[in-house]
């Protein structure tokens, strides 16, 4: 007969919360999976009440909803949590993000409402630094694009090379003035420029902002850029910097994408310049 | 001066190389202590990846040892994949620690531990990398001192060309008394250069600096007297030994990586050293005395690092786990403590007893009973007479048997192939074995879905063994072994198919063996190969054994030995061997005299339960076994959660 494990089958879930986080600088460079090992872990030290699952080998009950790829910064990602002891959603916040490294920050916990995280994730706003593009260039390109009907696009992905078009999941591809970052980035809100300080300042950068519909299979920022290089033969000559700034529920008519924790309010002007 | 942050270069080159989050840093408790502020600064390497190297307990110690110093600051460097090497080489950016990303070249000290002989090509890409010059003798006052740890220091003749000094056995004293020297030294105003600061790590218990020795050869080839070449230094160096482990509660707070590695958990040495005297086995021999770790320091250590972690599990590490006095109770005491927590314990098992059965059980009270492994490491009774393993058959049988009834699935036996005085017998004999362990599990489970599993690789004999006199079996002879066995095994319609097969193969064994038991005319055989661009000769995938043997032709040409005289030649009693003016405490005579007895098929006792065997290491070293029991028992921890809301 096979063995079960022993004692008391493990406590239910009396709790869902819902957290925001944000993946910062060098930590950019962390995996999903990298950072989901830091962040159980990061549980384990701030003693949070995480429930788990049954078995021989239990897991912790955390869903991870749509993260951002390896490289890319975010200041919107989002995951579920199941505990066995209500807790203030303040202070589970405040207690991951201590023990947490500085980079991947808990910006808010709320308890979860109805409907699943997933689908609010409905789209994202993501700003793009091309080093060494020049602003006018990339305007261009973005023109092609978004006069184009469909760009056809490949990527590898786990299941083989898939060909799919970039083009319709665009919402809106802008390109933002440098002073306007530059307003930003003295409000010292967003780390997203950090990357960029060894560069020589006289150096053009094109900064783009692309709102991006979550479609299946997903359309991520290097696909809209590899549709550009297609319509527009435009190619970075450096890697460029990606920063998530927000991820949600998405205003077909304005392109704004507000934040599922918090049901209204632009996420612009509410989170991502947290003062 | 301050020391500018290599990582605004770096960082364009990362999303550019597979798994960047190895070079960035930010592991949590790592730390970056101020520049200007220390006077000491030592950068530690582990040779090989960052997923191999972050979770090695010998530079996780130090870096905390050294970092809890005033003035003094450690980080750490590995070794880079070629992806980023091309890319760092063609950008200029050079070797970096990963903690603040400081040039390694900015360094007073480039400490480097070697587990294995094969992370030697990896020290010239450092080396390389940072602008040091790759020889010691090129160095001047402005380059870091490059210092060798861990066992393959034990004969670092074959690097003596690139290494300014080695340290003998236990790390944590003889990196506080290096780092006294240097700053002694630092602050006379550096008197006699390079020189005058390695003449006084020469005067450092355990540290020896190869350039203050000469080696003289006979006309065949072999060593004639290895010597002192200036006053003040000794004839033979004696390896460091710390005493009470309860004195170094490391690591305290251990690093978590970002990225995966290789083993992550709380790890805990519950003692170091080892007696049972299996005669293959280099570790044990060279960190003699056994000294354990208090039942209570234990429970400590685990406390605090699973707080300072968040692991969840725990390895109870050592030569020998099963062996510590009080094993029972730490086992049992653990197990309580954390029962509930989802926490899991290990003992990496590697003897073949029905006690450790019970204890593993103990461990995995609530977890998963996947897998056990035993190292019988020979396949014949007779062999295992030789390498002093005592194992009977009917031991393994009634231990595997025990395994299956607790509801063990699958058992793996570690096995050696190319032992002294070894024929195809003894290693056929291991598919017998194995056959018997299936038959034995299927009775025991009652028909049970049954696994066993064979892991064999080739014996390579080492320096302060007593097998090292003997001949390393050549290659070829390894796999034509090998391939018997597996045919054995996969003919067997009864059990083969319940029995698993996994083998490294002969090739890698022979340049192991040849930077074994090397002297310093292996140096130029190592640089040849990396100069023809060998890195990473622990992954099959990078390890190319015809450009070992090219290199091995072209470096030696002109010399009275090649690889085989090397590797495959026995040696006689009289010969002078590269690492005898380097003590690990062993009497030498002692040595021979084990090894004859293993030649004769006779077996050696544990000196922890018989009487001394004059081994020489307590005298020699001052030293003595420290083990328990303490009689102490783990209480449980009284948790304090405030879990708000």
């Amino acid at each position: 007969m096979a063995r079960v494990p022993e004692g008391p089958s493990p406590a239910p879930v009396v709790q869902r919360l819902r957290l925001r986080y944000a993946k910062r600088g060098r930590l950019r460079f962390a995996s999903h999976r990298d950072f989901a090992r830091a962040f159980e872990r990061a549980l384990r030290r701030a003693g949070v009440p995480v429930a788990h699952s049954a078995g021989f080998s239990p897991h912790p009950r955390v869903s991870y909803a749509n993260a951002a790829p390896t490289g890319v910064a975010s200041e919107a990602e989002y995951l579920e949590l199941g505990l066995t002891e209500r807790c203030d959603p303040e202070w589970v916040r405040e207690a991951l993000d201590a023990a947490l490294p500085e980079g991947l920050d808990i910006l808010t916990a709320v308890e979860a409402g109805s409907g699943a995280l997933a689908d609010a994730l409905q789209a994202s706003l993501w700003l793009v630094r091309l080093p060494g593009v020049r602003p006018e260039t990339a305007e261009a390109g973005l023109r092609l694009l978004l006069a184009a009907d469909a760009v056809e696009v490949s990527r590898m992905t786990k299941n083989g090379l898939r060909t799919f078009d970039a083009r319709a999941a665009v919402h809106t591809a802008t390109v933002v003035p440098v002073e306007a970052l530059e307003a930003l980035e003295a409000l010292e809100a967003l780390p997203v420029a950090a990357a960029g300080r060894g560069q020589p300042t006289t150096a053009p950068c094109a900064i783009l902002q692309l709102v991006v519909r979550h479609a299946t299979p997903a359309v991520r920022p290097d696909d809209v850029l590899d549709a550009l290089r297609r319509v527009a033969d435009l190619t970075p000559p450096a890697p460029p910097e990606v920063t998530r700034l927000a991820q949600g529920p998405l205003d077909e008519a304005t392109g704004t994408v507000s934040d599922p924790l918090h049901e209204a309010g632009p996420i612009l002007a509410d989170d991502a310049i947290d003062p | 001066m301050p020391v500018e942050s290599l990582y605004s270069r770096l960082e364009p080159l990362l999303p550019l190389v597979s798994k960047p989050i190895q070079y960035v840093g930010g592991e949590l408790n790592a730390q970056v202590k101020d520049w200007d502020s220390c006077d000491v600064r030592w950068a530690l390497m582990y040779p090989d990846a960052y997923e191999v190297g972050l979770p090695n307990q010998g530079v996780m110690i130090l870096y905390e040892v050294l970092n809890e110093l005033d003035g003094v600051l450690a980080e750490r460097t590995y070794a880079v994949w070629p992806d980023l090497e091309r890319l760092m080489r063609e950008h200029r950016v050079p070797q970096f620690t990963v903690d603040a990303h400081r040039p390694v070249s900015a360094f007073d000290v480039l400490g480097v531990s070697f587990s294995t002989e094969l992370g030697y090509t990896n020290l010239l890409l450092a080396l390389d990398l940072a602008g040091i010059p790759l020889l010691a003798g090129e160095r001047d006052a402005s380059h870091p001192v490059v210092i060798a740890g861990g066992h393959a220091a034990f004969n670092p003749e074959p690097i003596a060309d690139f290494v300014d000094a080695a340290v003998l056995g236990d790390g944590e004293q003889a990196v506080l008394e290096i780092t006294a020297a240097l700053r002694r030294w630092k602050s006379a105003g550096r008197p006699g250069g390079r020189v005058g600061l390695l003449e006084r790590l020469a005067g450092v218990a355990g540290v020896y600096v190869p350039s203050f020795y000469d080696v003289d050869y006979l006309p065949d080839g072999r060593i004639r007297r290895v010597a002192p070449n200036r006053p003040g230094v000794p004839w033979r160096v004696s390896k460091s030994t710390v005493s009470d482990l309860d004195e170094w509660p490391y690591p305290k707070a251990p690093l978590v990586p970002l990225a995966e590695t290789v083993h992550e958990r709380m790890s805990v040495e519950i003692f170091r050293g080892c007696t049972r005297g299996c005669r293959f086995c280099q570790a044990g021999m060279i960190t003699r005395p056994v000294r354990e770790r208090s039942i209570t320091g234990i429970g400590e250590i685990v406390a605090r690092g699973l707080q300072a972690t968040g692991y969840e599990e725990v390895g109870l590490l050592s030569l020998s786990s099963a062996d510590h006095s009080e094993i029972a109770s730490i086992a049992k005491g653990l197990a309580d403590r954390y029962e509930g927590s989802a926490t899991s314990l290990s003992l990496p098992s590697t003897r073949v007893d029905a006690f450790n059965v019970d204890l593993a059980n103990e461990l995995s009270r609530n977890g998963r009973r996947s897998g056990l492994t035993f190292a019988p490491e020979g396949g014949s009774e007779r062999i295992r007479k030789v390498i002093n393993k005592m194992v009977t058959e009917e031991d393994l049988i009634r231990t595997v048997t025990t395994a299956y009834e607790h509801g063990w699935r699958q058992v793996k036996l570690y096995f050696m192939c190319g032992l002294p005085t070894e024929t195809d017998e003894d290693v056929l004999q291991i598919a017998e074995l194995a056959r018997r362990v299936i038959q034995a599990g299927r009775e025991a489970s009652g028909g049970g879905d049954i696994r066993c599993t064979v892991s064999i690789g080739a014996f390579v004999p080492k320096p302060h063994t007593p097998f090292q006199w003997a001949a390393q079996l050549g290659h070829e002879a390894v796999d034509a072994r090998l391939a018997r066995l597996r045919e054995q095994i996969r003919s067997d319609r009864r059990y083969g198919r319940a029995i698993g097969f996994r083998y490294h193969d002969g090739p890698p064994s022979i340049v192991e063996g040849l930077l074994s038991r090397g002297d310093r005319r292996v140096g130029a055989v190592i640089r040849a190969v990396y100069e023809d661009g060998g890195r990473f000769d622990g992954w099959s995938e990078h390890f190319s054994f015809q450009r070992w043997m090219v290199a091995a032709e072209r470096a030696l040409a002109g010399q009275p030995v090649d690889v085989d005289w090397f590797t495959t030649r026995e040696r006689d009693r009289t010969e002078v061997l590269p690492w005898d003016h380097l003590d690990s405490g062993l009497d030498k005579d002692w040595l021979w005299a084990d090894w004859q007895d293993a030649l004769a098929e006779v077996e050696v006792e544990d000196c922890r339960w018989n009487p001394c065997f004059d081994c020489g290491v307590c005298p020699q070293l001052g030293t003595s076994i420290q083990i328990g029991p303490t009689g102490r028992t783990l209480l449980p921890l009284v948790t304090v959660s405030t879990p708000g809301g």
